[in-house]
């Protein structure tokens, strides 16, 4: 199972063992990292899953979409090279070892 | 203010995120957590879409991990309603006969499907969705149906109507008035979903009521029209709006019209009694300060947050953006705002692409913006609407109009007077 490291804004960190096909937004959600807020539940609607994805086999991750690439200029916290809406990445077996850093506000 | 409870009535979207802001903001009291439904808080935007087709697993609906209540010390009490509400002694009964008192009481009630009433509503096939366990008895009727009549034209009616065409089931939805979602939408943007649905094969009868529905041995058959055609139906859903749980709230004299009334601080007319949600009727800044009740995932949340900031000490006018979303098929159907009363509708984007927003005006204030597949202009509106960034309808018609860049602070619409 991919392992996520979770890097939380309160400089804690929490490794959870996640599934193959799912996302980083639910794997954070499943495990309590409440400041993935997801208030969309994963449907694209929102960008209250903001992560900064800070280390690990990122060439594993797709590409943003135009959608994903544009609405990133809206997160609560600034945008960064790093920046992606986490319910766009999808967990593999390639993307084992991620870590993740949540930002502190959602909205 | 450790030693205070709060109980919180009604454990769906807005009241758990209550519950869970009000640790957020470091209350220490006792918190109790009340629901009529035995399961534990879970999404319900999904089971009108991707839990009907098995896309999104029943696991997977949970808005928070099981455990999470216990671990913030929040003492859950499922499959059990509030059944009265004593305002004079603060406390509140159970349907299981226990009395809880509290220092303040969070209504969370929801809403309940309005009811179809003509004959044969109640025949076998005939249903309704909100609830987990009316999602269940859908997904598990649909894969066998040959003809979903679907009566209501409006938001959930429309998502599944739109997941049955994508099973390859004949779909006809019945629309009483002539415009989709008449009070919401648009014009142009409804007729663009009409078109955008029957493209997919969907069928939609605008100006078309349901006068009865007839069976055979209690199944369902057919749906009449008022007109005098009928649809051959072995699955009916009734999507024909909400109406607020109220009656706890009534009888305990809290003030009700249209949901339980609010002030600007989501308190109700008891100072220790205070509603959000599906079930609140607030005064609404985006409206003018109009009482209004809003029924979405981000009325719920944002109002659970402002009352569990008002419980720890941060009252302020509560003031959130509205917002709404509707997938259907491949739609992704935004609103920003409360575009009604709008004068002026302008279009920007690519409507024969499927992808465009309507922004709306009265007069050169943004009313709101009703998105399909542009979800990136869905939050420039966001934010446009919460900084009060003007915006002009003429803005929106000059060549080289940056939406992006005006919403994220990158440039102004009116270029300064030289």
């Amino acid at each position: 199972m991919p392992k996520v490291t979770f890097i939380r804004p309160n400089g804690e960190t929490t490794v959870v063992d996640g599934a193959d096909g799912t996302s980083i937004m639910q794997t954070a959600v499943s495990a309590g990292i409440t400041e993935v807020v997801a208030e969309c539940g994963g449907t694209l609607a929102c960008a209250t899953c903001h992560v900064y994805v800070h280390d690990g086999p990122i060439d594993a991750l797709p590409e943003a979409s135009g959608d994903e690439e544009e609405m990133l200029d809206f997160t609560a916290c600034p945008r960064e090279p790093t920046s992606r809406l986490s319910c766009q990445l999808p967990l593999s077996p390639q993307t084992d070892g991620l870590v993740v850093r949540v930002p502190p506000e959602q909205y | 203010m450790s030693n205070r409870t709060v109980v919180v009535a009604g454990a769906g979207q807005a009241g758990s995120q209550a519950a869970a802001s009000l640790r957020d903001e470091g209350f220490q009291g006792r918190i109790v957590l009340v629901g009529a439904e035995r399961h534990a808080p879970y999404q319900r935007p999904p089971l009108s879409k991707g839990y009907l087709t098995g896309k999104v697993p029943p696991e997977r609906l949970a808005l928070r991990p099981p455990s999470f209540y216990d671990d913030i010390n929040v003492e859950l009490r499922l499959g059990t309603p509030v059944t009265s509400i004593d305002v004079d002694a603060r406390s509140v009964g159970l349907g299981n006969g226990e009395r809880l008192e509290y220092h303040d009481l969070v209504l969370a009630l929801g809403a309940r499907n309005r009811g179809l009433p003509i004959d044969g509503a109640d025949l076998d096939g005939v249903l309704t969705l909100r609830s987990l366990a009316d999602a269940e008895e859908v997904r598990r009727r649909l894969p066998a149906a040959s003809s979903v009549v679907v009566i209501g034209g409006g938001f959930i009616g429309l998502e599944i109507a739109a997941t049955a065409v994508g099973l390859g089931i004949a779909t006809t939805v019945f629309e009483v008035a002539e415009q989709l979602m008449a009070r919401v939408l648009s014009p142009g943007t409804a007729s663009f979903l009409v078109e955008a649905h029957r493209r997919r094969g969907m069928r939609i009868d605008l100006g078309t009521s349901a006068a009865t529905i007839t069976g055979t041995h209690g199944q369902v058959r057919a749906v009449w029209t008022s007109d005098g055609r009928s649809v051959p139906a072995d699955l009916v859903l009734v999507g024909i709006g909400a109406v607020p749980n109220t009656e706890v709230a009534a009888e305990a004299g809290l003030l009700v019209d249209n949901g339980i009334v609010t002030d600007p601080h989501l308190r109700t007319s008891d100072p220790h009694v205070w509603a959000i949600g599906d079930c609140a009727s607030f005064p609404c800044a985006y409206a003018d300060g109009r009482q209004m009740r809003l029924e979405s995932v981000q009325n719920a949340v944002a109002q659970a947050r402002a009352v569990a900031a008002a419980l720890a000490g941060r009252a302020e006018y509560f003031r959130a953006v509205p917002w709404f979303w509707s997938d259907q098929a491949d739609l992704k159907i935004q609103i920003a705002g409360l575009p009604t009363g709008r004068d002026t509708v302008i279009m920007y984007g690519e409507a024969e692409q499927e992808r465009f927003s309507a922004f709306c005006f009265a007069g050169d204030r943004l009313l709101g913006v009703e998105s399909v597949n542009r979800p990136a202009d869905h939050l420039a509106a966001r934010r446009l609407l919460e900084l009060g960034i003007p915006l002009r309808p003429v803005d929106l018609t000059r060549p080289g109009f940056d939406l992006r860049a005006l919403a994220s602070g990158r440039s102004a619409a009116v270029a300064p007077a030289s």
